[in-house]
């Protein structure tokens, strides 16, 4: 891992730098570090900062950036002709990338010497076989035009590569010259350390909007790609959901919308009721022993992983719903087939849920002011008539966003669905039957075997881009009623 | 002009002693609105009892598993013909040279406890775990002194036999099984009445590999555990000085513009977005574009990262406002530089606050399943533990939500109870984290 040894070695830089900083600017003082502007370690830091943060960056974006021109270079000496129709050159270009790595692999487990993947020609050695041999599978022969490309690829990778730790290795040099001939007994290190910190703090906050463009533009791209091989009418106005390998695959959005809203509304249903009643005793009823003893109980629930809740939907409720609606089971009656169920997701969900709703609704109801509450008592009003009249009232926006938050919870929640509630997409309205929802596709079809370039893989991220906007949607609608209707008491 | 005047209307029937109807159907909901109430709770703190109960009633069984302890004779015709103990030479001997060796213990141990079976000696070895025989042989291989003699080995019994003892397989579910019959069964219980097959505690399933799924009884969860553990490295390496330095730089230098702003609603955001689109990220970004490889601890941590760090933001910058302005300004009016106030200061008496709130982001990660199955941390048998930290972050292995995850998908229902087993061990990890969060805060937490 030569990133590695790299980023050490420049780090060992800045250590030798911030000794080596500081000796100097010792020494320019004459030995008394008084004489100098800022304290001895600013001159110090100044330089292991100005060493390795240039360098560092340079390695990030070196990092970035070069598989993309490597790519596009590649790219270049392919033919156009040899682009078959319906397909494209990304498709072409994961090939060569596959073939590519299985040659690397192949230098590394010395299966091959380095002269010997050059001088490798398609026409006269059995590459496929060669690479099946070192773990490499692919799926059929390679042709000359892909060899030659994937050593290109290879070539231009090693260069870059080696480019790379020459530059960062000049520059971390470079700064460290730079930095220590500036550093005289009257340089004001103090004030350019707290610049540069500066800048690292803003860089820092600004990753939070980093992730969110990787986000939208991961996702963005291959959307793109997915709507080139795909009908955009099919996916969003498309009844049937059921991918084949056979390239005439149906994917429609819709049945497993349907099915991630009805598993969401049935977690509603149990969680809202509960969490809201739960709250409105907490806050209204219970003395603060009932309090410190219930609440953080009820938020344990929340702490525990989605995955314990899968299993639990998976082995214990399933199960369970099924030995009262299946077949033989305590009602006599066969309504429900398998343990994977709407129901089965709904209901272990909206236990999952529950400390959620009832949280931030106690926060809510906690915030409507007293005076309220006394008022309506002094009028004669029972405790309950007072809140269902007085408080909850003043409480519902803030409610209405908590559910909103929860049931943004719900459309996005994976383990539970993935392994509750099954793996058929179909428009139905009985609660026992089994149907999927989008999270279970994105997994299914990126955890597959396919390839990066067939319709039904990419649309896993046309999925993931329609979660993110609804769950976005909600989220900032949610954010947008509590914020607007919470100043009244402010 | 106090005198009272008397009342004009009609006077009030009852009196305030007897209750009207009306106020009787008020009080009654009253009553049952409260009813309600704490029926709410007690429906939330049952789902929490059931919870747990069935976690530790299903998983426990996972610490103890069934073993045979037998006196095996390791003959020296068998294993070592030359009589040289030539390291070389003893390794030759296949794990099927030993399937003779386990048969002839069961020969001599049924003899000296003066047992008797109907059951040909081969269809007795079956019991045993499929993996006994590359157990005795590595057992051989590192101290081949003991050819020769015999020595009491225990062998795991197979996951039917297992469950026998456990009571999950009864001689009714193997009706039709091929695996097991009822015959071995019965010899089952006669070894179990001799003391021979034993319950005892597992280290394996704590500190060992995962198996394939044709051996349950012998997949444990400690190389999936060493795989969380290099994530949570890379989190906490990478997270915590992100988050500290995002929260500074918002609380205390940011001025009020639209970039701040723009800053702050992506936190917020970021917050609530679904943890598998974390994962598509992952994919699409540190796997497919930048070539990282597969199913490696570090694009887990890396995600797993990109998701603490609204968490850790948030908490942190909570804990950096609850420190009083008077600290800044004392350490502004004796000279020191903002970023000194800050650095020098606040930090410290933040960082109890910003402790806490990384464990806890350290937590939710660690529990984190979603994003772990987009990239490929599922799907293998994670049998062999990291040799060293390069290792340990690049080289494919499991994490522990994701090893329960694949134990639930397989058929058999033995790997069930090694789930929840699994679920056990995770939960130890965050009960005791959410613990030491609790003993900092009672610890340090100040009220200025």
């Amino acid at each position: 891992m030569p990133v590695f040894w790299l980023v050490l070695a420049v780090l060992a830089l800045g250590v030798a730098g911030y000794v080596f900083g500081r000796m100097r600017a010792l020494a320019a003082a004459g030995g008394d570090a008084r004489k100098l502007h800022s304290r001895l370690n600013y001159y110090g830091v100044n330089v292991a900062l100005f060493t390795t943060i240039p360098a560092l960056l340079l390695i990030a974006v070196w990092m970035i950036a070069q598989p993309m021109l490597v790519n596009r270079a590649t790219e270049g000496t392919i033919p156009d002709t040899f682009v078959a129709k319906g397909s494209s050159i990304d498709l072409v270009m994961s090939d060569v990338r596959r073939v590519a790595e299985g040659l690397d692999l192949a230098v590394a487990r010395s299966a091959l010497s380095a002269k010997e993947a050059r001088a490798l020609r398609a026409d006269d050695s059995d590459i496929r076989g060669l690479l099946g041999e070192v773990g490499v599978a692919l799926g059929s022969d390679v042709k000359p035009e892909i060899l030659r490309a994937a050593q290109t690829y290879r070539e231009l990778s090693k260069t870059a590569a080696l480019w790379m730790t020459g530059l960062v290795i000049l520059l971390a040099l470079g700064g460290l010259g730079y930095s220590i001939a500036r550093t005289r007994a009257d340089f004001r290190a103090r004030n350019v350390v707290e610049k540069a910190v500066m800048g690292l703090l803003i860089g820092a906050a600004s990753l939070a909007i980093l992730t969110t463009i990787g986000i939208v533009l991961s996702m963005l791209f291959e959307t793109r790609n997915f709507f080139g091989l795909h009908s955009w009418s099919d996916f969003f106005l498309g009844s049937t959901w059921a991918p084949n390998f056979r390239g005439d695959s149906e994917l429609s959005i819709l049945p497993l919308l349907w099915g991630t809203i009805y598993i969401s509304v049935i977690a509603l249903l149990v969680a809202v009721p509960i969490g809201l009643f739960a709250a409105i005793y907490l806050s209204e009823y219970a003395g603060a022993k009932t309090r410190a003893f219930a609440k953080p109980m009820l938020e344990i629930l929340a702490g525990i992983p989605t995955i314990v809740y899968g299993l639990f939907a998976l082995l214990t409720v399933g199960p369970t719903l099924l030995a009262i609606f299946g077949d033989g089971g305590a009602l006599g009656v066969s309504w429900m087939k398998g343990a994977t169920s709407v129901l089965t997701a709904g209901v272990v969900m909206g236990i999952m849920l529950i400390p959620f709703v009832s949280s931030l609704s106690d926060d809510i109801i906690n915030a409507v002011p007293q005076s309220m509450r006394d008022g309506s008592l002094g009028l004669g009003a029972t405790h309950s008539e007072t809140i269902r009249q007085v408080v909850l009232p003043a409480a519902l926006p803030g409610i209405v966003g908590a559910v909103l938050l929860a049931a943004s919870r719900a459309i996005g929640e994976t383990m539970i669905v993935v392994m509750g509630a099954g793996a058929i997409a179909k428009f139905s309205l009985n609660p026992l039957e089994s149907m999927t929802t989008i999270t279970t596709r994105i997994v299914s079809q990126l955890t597959g075997d396919g390839d990066f370039s067939s319709p039904e893989t990419l649309v896993a991220f046309a999925l993931g881009l329609t979660l993110f906007v609804l769950t976005l949607g909600l989220n900032i609608f949610a954010l947008y009623i509590v914020r607007k209707y919470r100043e009244q008491y402010e | 002009m106090t005198d009272a005047s008397l009342p004009t209307g009609p006077t009030p029937k009852g009196s305030i002693y007897t209750q009207s109807p009306r106020v009787k159907r008020r009080n009654a909901a009253e009553g049952r609105f409260k009813f309600y109430g704490m029926l709410a709770i007690a429906t939330g703190l049952l789902m929490l009892a059931i919870l747990l109960f069935t976690i530790l009633s299903k998983g426990t069984g996972a610490f103890q598993q069934s073993f045979i302890t037998l006196n095996v004779p390791l003959l020296e015709a068998k294993l070592d013909k030359t009589g040289e103990r030539d390291l070389e030479k003893i390794k030759k001997v296949s794990t099927f040279g030993y399937a003779p060796i386990i048969q002839a213990g069961f020969e001599t141990t049924l003899e000296q406890a003066g047992l008797q079976s109907d059951l040909k000696v081969k269809t007795q070895a079956a019991i045993l775990s499929k993996s006994v025989a590359a157990d005795l042989r590595n057992y051989v291989l590192t101290n081949p002194d003991m050819i020769g003699h015999t020595v009491e080995f225990k062998f795991l019994a197979n996951s039917w036999i297992d469950g026998y003892l456990k009571g999950r397989v009864s001689r009714i579910s193997v009706a039709d099984n091929k695996a097991i019959s009822a015959e071995q069964l019965d010899f089952a219980d006669s070894l179990r009445d001799a003391g021979i097959l034993r319950k005892s505690f597992n280290p394996a399933f704590i500190l060992g590999s995962d198996a394939s799924d044709q051996r349950p009884e012998a997949a444990g969860m400690g190389v999936s555990m060493a795989g969380s553990f290099f994530m949570m490295l890379v989190v906490l390496f990478l997270s915590l000085p992100i988050g500290v330095a995002a929260s500074i730089y918002l609380e205390e230098f940011a001025p009020k513009n639209r970039w701040t702003d723009l800053i702050e609603v992506n936190i917020s955001n970021l917050a609530a977005v679904p943890s598998i689109v974390f994962g598509i990220l992952g994919l699409a970004v540190f796997i497919n574009y930048m070539n990282l490889p597969q199913s490696a601890p570090l694009v887990g941590g890396l995600v797993l990262t990109l998701m603490t760090l609204p968490t850790i933001i948030i908490s942190t910058r909570a804990s950096l406002k609850s420190v009083p302005p008077s600290i800044r300004d004392a350490a502004l009016g004796v000279g020191a530089s903002k970023m000194q106030a800050v650095f020098h200061h606040v930090l410290p008496l933040a960082t109890p606050g910003i402790l806490t709130g990384t464990i806890i982001g350290l937590a939710q990660a660690l529990g984190e399943t979603a994003p772990l199955l987009l990239i490929g941390m599922i799907g293998f048998i994670a049998s062999n533990a990291p040799g060293s930290v390069a290792e340990g972050l690049m080289s494919p292995n499991s994490a522990m939500p994701a090893q329960i995850y694949e134990w639930a998908k397989r058929a058999d229902p033995a790997f069930y109870e090694r789930a929840w087993g699994g679920i056990i061990i995770l939960l130890v990890f965050l009960v005791s984290m959410n613990a030491l969060v609790v003993i900092l805060r009672r610890r340090f937490e100040r009220r200025w």
